[in-house]
């Protein structure tokens, strides 16, 4: 681990610039990704990544240059070059961080068990295999998939202040779909994959529940198609936590970005219904509406001790009683917004430059069980594992669909529905949140595709969330 | 160096290596890339980032495995990271059952393209974009620099493909909230062309500052201008031509292509190669072919990759991964540009989609929202901006019995996307007159 860190510090004190301040952020990450589709095992796709970025401030403007080349020489040559394009850039610089402070801390970050041994290659296939296998004979399911995910990531950030910060991660990603087709209908049901991702070993397979879920899986992909289409009308809503955590993402997640209300990602992901003014007084949601950054629940995917620019990582309340408090903004924004923010200053890698992203975002427990929250339910659907996403550029009206639906009547779970769809106006939908499960109902998930920023990145997110009701959705299924 | 001679320095070192029972493809990725980002028509954020990496996948006995490996740039460390991912490599084949949808192109194939105008220097560039910006609230990025793929095979296939281009991406915003999104892109930077595209922009931004007109949900005629055609010919390409997705029925086009449904005859649509800014190779190796994946409605061709080819018995035609179209041509029609507000008459003029998926991806019914310049029209006359408008229908319907007309001229669209790298593909599309568009929040 950090085998390189020893050299990389060599080569940072031996730089020469004349900027008032650089940095350097080094990225190695090496990855497995092993699927088995239809029994048959697929190729392995390994990767090794490393490389940095050079940071300058010279007379408060910043630029960076990214490399592929650590020699020496490499490093010196991309940040001269960082700094020809600082001067050259200075006359147009939106942003003048002469006084915005930078990092100092030192200290090391790892994810949890890291250095447990994690199951060889084949023992990984096997596994694999193993579920594939156990998807029942049925000629209507026309196709089933079992995969895992690897993924070590080693950073360490040095600066011309004194930082050095060093963070290892090695993340999970199990996942299990399978599709049955009638001659019609194809629907398709899934468990992990995009939905689900946790730092540690192999604890998450378990955590993730692949191993023995194939039977279960493949027959729910059944019932779905033998299932009559989600109802059109106003629904109270029961939200599992594997479409929760898209809920949370799309309309409180993205909408709370401070960069994005700074103006920044207008052209690409969008703006926010939220305002600077809002902080402090909007009711977000109903009073049941608690909402936290949490970096220390240490299997969570964007649990870290220090975000991409250095600065240290804390709990945080976002929304608190449903009120609006803090918005999700790293350093930067902070100094450019005067507002207090988190530490989510995060790049996808080597070659992209940290902006506002969201890390782990979750929502405190409520106190009702899952049994209450059915029990409280009249004229309802319960609604499971996220399959479509759609949001406008402000964050607020949205169209989200499910794997599996099925009704609530008089407090009680009946028949199974296909293509369970709702739509609704985030900045009023948070407001018709009417029960919030207990500790039971809750869950750490995640997803590794979050997608932002120009140059475009991707990042991995964590959102754990309990089960959730809201009152009086739209809701309607598909065409078939 | 050059990228060129490294990649064939890498390729022959390969070669070299390898035993008589082991073959290899190797693909090479790389860029040197300046990105600049605008926000308030100043520089928000500026950077360079020169990257390379090969994707190698070693073949032996019937088992492949493949690694994406990060290239330093310098000849020695690069041939002692290929070895050492050669011996990974072989240890992973060990482990490894032999695959029965392995297959191979052997075909010693060659091909060269490079275009290496010079490009305009960045410091001038956003000089020029601060004297039209000015006093305009203007976002956007601008990412310019050359891009290298190539291709080599122990079979002794050899592709290059080089080019030089740019790409400016922006919005101009009004101060009551509403945006107009222009874009400038190419090879050889066009002064004349430039201002041009930057004055059309201006001018729509006007439009913009007038009352903006609501909208209830329902059924209304719509215009979808070539970017807008782009987000749902985009949703298309989600599995919809893919021979897998098409197997495994989750194809958003699987009525097509089983023939239980049609699109209008208007509708041809075809992965055009040749000509295209993409390469004219797949990263496995294949030589990508010209397809006709929709005639006059019906479903054509679909892409195969060698995958899919052993899997199903198909012959593999150079699809890329995702078996996705990364060269989309639609054939225009008879509408001219001129024409457009007066047959739309009174409805909707969109410039832009955003944020698409699938309200149903088996019935092909997809949902996405209005973004940037969208007009309310009146007896062929721009009246007000729409404010933002989320629409849910089929593209049997969008593209089928509601599709009235499609315009003669077509626009060259670049993708604008830099995951991971700055990508090659395009669409060639023309606007379409919709008679029916149901808009749902």
């Amino acid at each position: 681990m950090f085998d390189f860190s020893a050299h990389l510090k060599q080569r940072f004190a031996a730089l020469r610039s004349g900027a008032q301040f650089f940095s350097l952020r080094y990225v190695k990450q090496t990855s497995q990704h092993l699927s088995v589709r239809k029994n048959i095992a697929e190729p392995p796709h390994l990767s090794t990544d490393e490389g940095a970025m050079l940071t300058v401030r010279i007379n408060g403007v910043e630029a960076y240059a990214a490399t592929n080349d650590l020699s020496q020489r490499g490093l010196q040559a991309a940040l001269e070059r960082a700094e020809n394009q600082a001067r050259m850039l200075a006359s147009h610089a939106l942003l003048d961080l002469s006084d915005q402070p930078v990092a100092t801390s030192c200290a090391d970050y790892l994810s949890p068990n890291l250095n447990s041994a994690f199951p060889s290659l084949s023992d990984c296939y096997a596994l694999l295999g193993s579920e594939s296998a156990n998807v029942p004979h049925d000629e209507r399911l026309v196709n089933w998939q079992v995969s895992l995910g690897l993924e070590n990531v080693e950073q360490i950030y040095l600066n011309s202040a004194g930082a050095q910060i060093r963070q290892a991660h090695r993340f999970v990603f199990p996942g299990l779909s399978v599709t049955a087709y009638d001659g019609q209908d194809s629907q398709s049901r899934s468990l992990g994959r995009e939905n689900f991702g946790q730092q540690g070993g192999a604890e998450v397979i378990d955590a993730c529940g692949i191993i023995g879920a194939a039977r279960q899986v493949a027959d729910q992909a059944l019932q779905l198609i033998m299932a009559p289409n989600t109802p059109t009308g106003p629904r109270d809503l029961l939200l599992l936590p594997d479409q929760m955590i898209l809920q949370i993402h799309e309309s409180i997640g993205h909408p709370l970005e401070l960069d994005r209300i700074l103006g920044d990602e207008r052209n690409y992901a969008g703006t926010s219904f939220v305002n600077v003014s809002d902080f402090g007084s909007l009711q977000y949601g109903s009073s049941l509406l608690n909402v936290t950054f949490d970096p220390n629940i240490p299997e969570q995917l964007a649990s870290y001790g220090y975000d991409d620019d250095g600065t240290p990582a804390s709990k945080q309340f976002l929304i608190r009683d449903g009120i609006l408090e803090r918005p999700l903004g790293g350093a930067l924004s902070q100094y450019r917004s005067g507002m207090e923010g988190v530490a989510n200053s995060r790049a996808c890698s080597w070659n992209r430059a940290p902006i506002d992203r969201m890390a782990n975002l979750n929502i405190e427990p409520g106190g009702q069980s899952m049994e209450q929250l059915v029990s409280g339910i009249e004229h309802g659907i319960l609604m499971s594992t996220n399959r479509s996403w759609s949001i406008d550029d402000a964050r607020n009206k949205f169209q989200f669909g499910c794997e599996w639906g099925q009704l609530i009547e008089n407090g009680e779970i009946k028949g199974v529905v296909k293509n369970p769809n709702y739509r609704a106006i985030s900045a009023q939908f948070w407001r018709s949140l009417s029960a919030v499960g207990d500790a039971s109902t809750s869950k750490v998930l995640g997803t590794p595709n979050c997608g932002k920023g120009e140059p475009n990145q991707v990042v991995r997110v964590g959102h754990a969330s309990p089960a959730c009701v809201f009152a009086n959705v739209d809701v309607f299924g598909g065409d078939a | 160096m050059s990228h060129q001679d490294q990649f064939h320095a890498l390729a022959d070192g390969l070669s070299a290596a390898i035993t008589s029972e082991e073959r290899f493809t190797l693909s090479y990725n790389a860029e040197a890339s300046d990105f600049i980002r605008f926000n308030q028509g100043k520089v928000r954020q500026a950077g360079h980032v020169q990257q390379a990496s090969v994707y190698f996948k070693l073949i032996a006995d019937g088992r492949h495995a493949n690694l994406d490996l990060t290239l330093s740039g310098e000849s020695d460390v690069d041939q002692q990271r290929l070895k050492q991912a050669l011996e990974q490599l072989r240890e992973t084949l060990t482990l490894l059952p032999q695959d029965p949808y392995l297959s191979l192109n052997d075909e010693p194939w060659h091909s060269s393209n490079v275009q290496d105008t010079p490009l305009p220097d960045s410091a001038q560039v956003v000089d020029r974009i601060a004297q039209l910006g000015e006093g305009l609230d203007l976002v956007g990025i601008y990412a310019a620099g050359p891009i290298y793929r190539g291709f080599a095979s122990s079979s002794g296939a050899l592709g290059w493909h080089q080019a030089n281009s740019f790409n400016f991406d922006w919005s101009l915003f009004h101060e009551n909230g509403q945006a107009v999104k222009a874009n400038y892109a190419g090879h050889q930077w066009d002064d004349e062309a430039f201002t041009r595209r930057f004055a059309l922009a201006r001018e729509q931004l006007e439009f913009l500052g007038r009352p903006a007109h609501k909208l209830a949900p329902g059924q209304y005629r719509a215009y979808l201008a070539p970017a807008a055609l782009e987000e749902v010919i985009g949703m298309l390409c989600w599995g919809g031509f893919s021979a897998q997705s098409l197997a495994n029925k989750t194809s958003p086009l699987q009525r097509l292509y089983d023939a239980h449904a049609a699109l209008s005859p208007l509708v041809s649509l075809d992965e055009q190669v040749t000509g295209s800014l993409s390469p004219a190779f797949s990263g496995e190796g294949y030589r990508r072919s010209d397809l006709s994946l929709v005639a006059d409605g019906i479903a054509r061709d679909r892409l195969i990759d060698s995958r899919s080819a052993a899997e199903y018995g198909l012959v593999a035609n150079g699809a890329g991964w995702g078996e996705s179209p990364s060269a989309l041509s639609m054939n225009g029609g008879a509408l001219a540009l001129d024409d457009v507000l007066k047959a739309l008459g009174t409805g909707l003029y969109i410039s832009n989609l955003w944020y698409l998926n699938f309200s149903d991806r088996n019935a092909g019914r997809m949902t996405g929202m209005t973004r940037f310049a969208t007009f309310w029209v009146e007896d062929g006359k721009i009246k007000a901006p729409v404010s933002t408008m989320r629409f849910d229908d089929s593209i049997f319907s969008l593209l089928g019995d509601s599709l009235e007309q499609l315009t003669a001229q077509r626009e060259l669209i670049l993708s604008t996307s830099t995951y991971s790298q700055r990508q090659t593909a395009s669409n060639l599309l023309p606007g379409a007159l919709i008679s029916k568009l149901t808009l749902t929040l």
